[in-house]
């Protein structure tokens, strides 16, 4: 996925930046997922009884992702699980998604943020540590 | 607890609440150590894609050879339960990356902003940042071997802070110190809603 540095004509692209990539090989070019709704932190969960096989379009990204979200996992994992960025992740996860084969579960707004008691157990939670 | 639940399959596993906790900071500042410290797991690390072509566009064909370039972000994880996790985020360290703070920012219950008193400027953007957007935030002062030593105090004047976000020295290579932090913030975020967290 990575490719020689980049050159210094693009204000964007040095050091600090990264390397050039083409990582959107991958989804034929898409940036954007079908759907949105996949925060780094949302939970992916493969449809129980899901099979990826045979079903046309997919990628073996694609099945590594079904077989990942057999629990739930988190979309920032996902990516890191995969080595892919997260813009990748989310199109590759739309694709899922729009066949059926996983849900998500979207982690609540800021204005739903966890009431008193999930924030004791946080806090003792981290003392325990 | 029952809201975070994955209801509609009764045989269907559990999903976790989780928490999203942005470490931020000037460049060096030492974000990528304190995550790193905090992370029950191999610190990970994902990353963002940006187009040079511009945010809104659909689709990058033919582009991405000479315009796409990726952002690392640093991100832990801190299993309090089976229902509960915090995810940590390094937030990009500069400042053409902003735009990536937004989606972070999304949801976040807080943000630890670390300062490293040698280039205590470098952290202003990140407390305008948060200012400016509501979001409840510490300022962890990572005390680097050989740096200056000053007072809170005058930390607290240097950076403007309103009297009531803490402002707590730190190690950011140590888990403990690090642990400390992020539970001034959990009860930063606590006393802003009205109710003290029990220390206990």
């Amino acid at each position: 996925m990575r490719a020689e540095s980049p050159g210094p004509q693009h204000e964007w692209l040095d050091a600090a930046a990264g390397p050039v990539v083409r990582p959107y090989t991958l989804t034929g070019g898409r940036v954007r997922p079908p759907v949105d709704g996949f925060d780094l932190v949302a939970f992916v969960l493969t449809v129980p009884g899901a099979d990826p096989t045979g079903v046309p379009g997919l990628q073996p990204e694609h099945r590594r992702l079904v077989d990942l979200a057999r629990r739930p996992v988190a979309v920032a994992d996902l990516a890191a699980d995969l080595d892919l960025a997260v813009g990748v992740v989310r199109v590759l996860l739309g694709d899922l998604l729009a066949r059926g084969l996983v849900t998500v579960r979207r982690p609540p707004a800021a204005a739903h943020l966890p009431d008193d008691n999930i924030l004791k157990a946080v806090v003792s939670g981290l003392r325990a540590l | 607890m029952d809201s975070v639940r994955f209801d509609r399959e009764p045989a269907a596993p559990r999903v976790p609440l989780a928490l999203k906790i942005l470490i931020a900071g000037g460049f060096g500042a030492g974000k990528t150590t304190l995550v790193s410290a905090l992370s029950e797991v191999r610190p990970l690390q994902t990353e963002e894609v940006l187009t040079g072509a511009g945010i809104g566009t659909d689709d990058v064909s033919g582009v991405e050879q000479k315009s796409t370039t990726t952002v690392a972000m640093d991100f832990g994880r801190i299993t309090i339960n089976d229902d509960l996790q915090v995810y940590l985020f390094g937030t990009p360290g500069q400042d053409r990356f902003w735009f990536l703070w937004d989606e972070l920012a999304f949801g976040a219950l807080g943000a630890v902003v670390l300062a490293d008193t040698r280039r205590l400027a470098d952290c202003f953007p990140s407390i305008d940042y948060f200012e400016q957007r509501g979001i409840p935030f510490v300022v962890g002062v990572n005390c680097f071997d050989g740096s200056r030593k000053f007072s809170l105090e005058a930390v607290r004047d240097a950076l403007d802070l309103d009297p009531d976000v803490p402002l707590v020295l730190c190690d950011a290579r140590d888990r403990q110190s690090g642990k400390l932090v992020l539970i001034s913030l959990v009860e930063h975020v606590a006393r802003q809603r009205g109710e003290p967290v029990p220390v206990g």
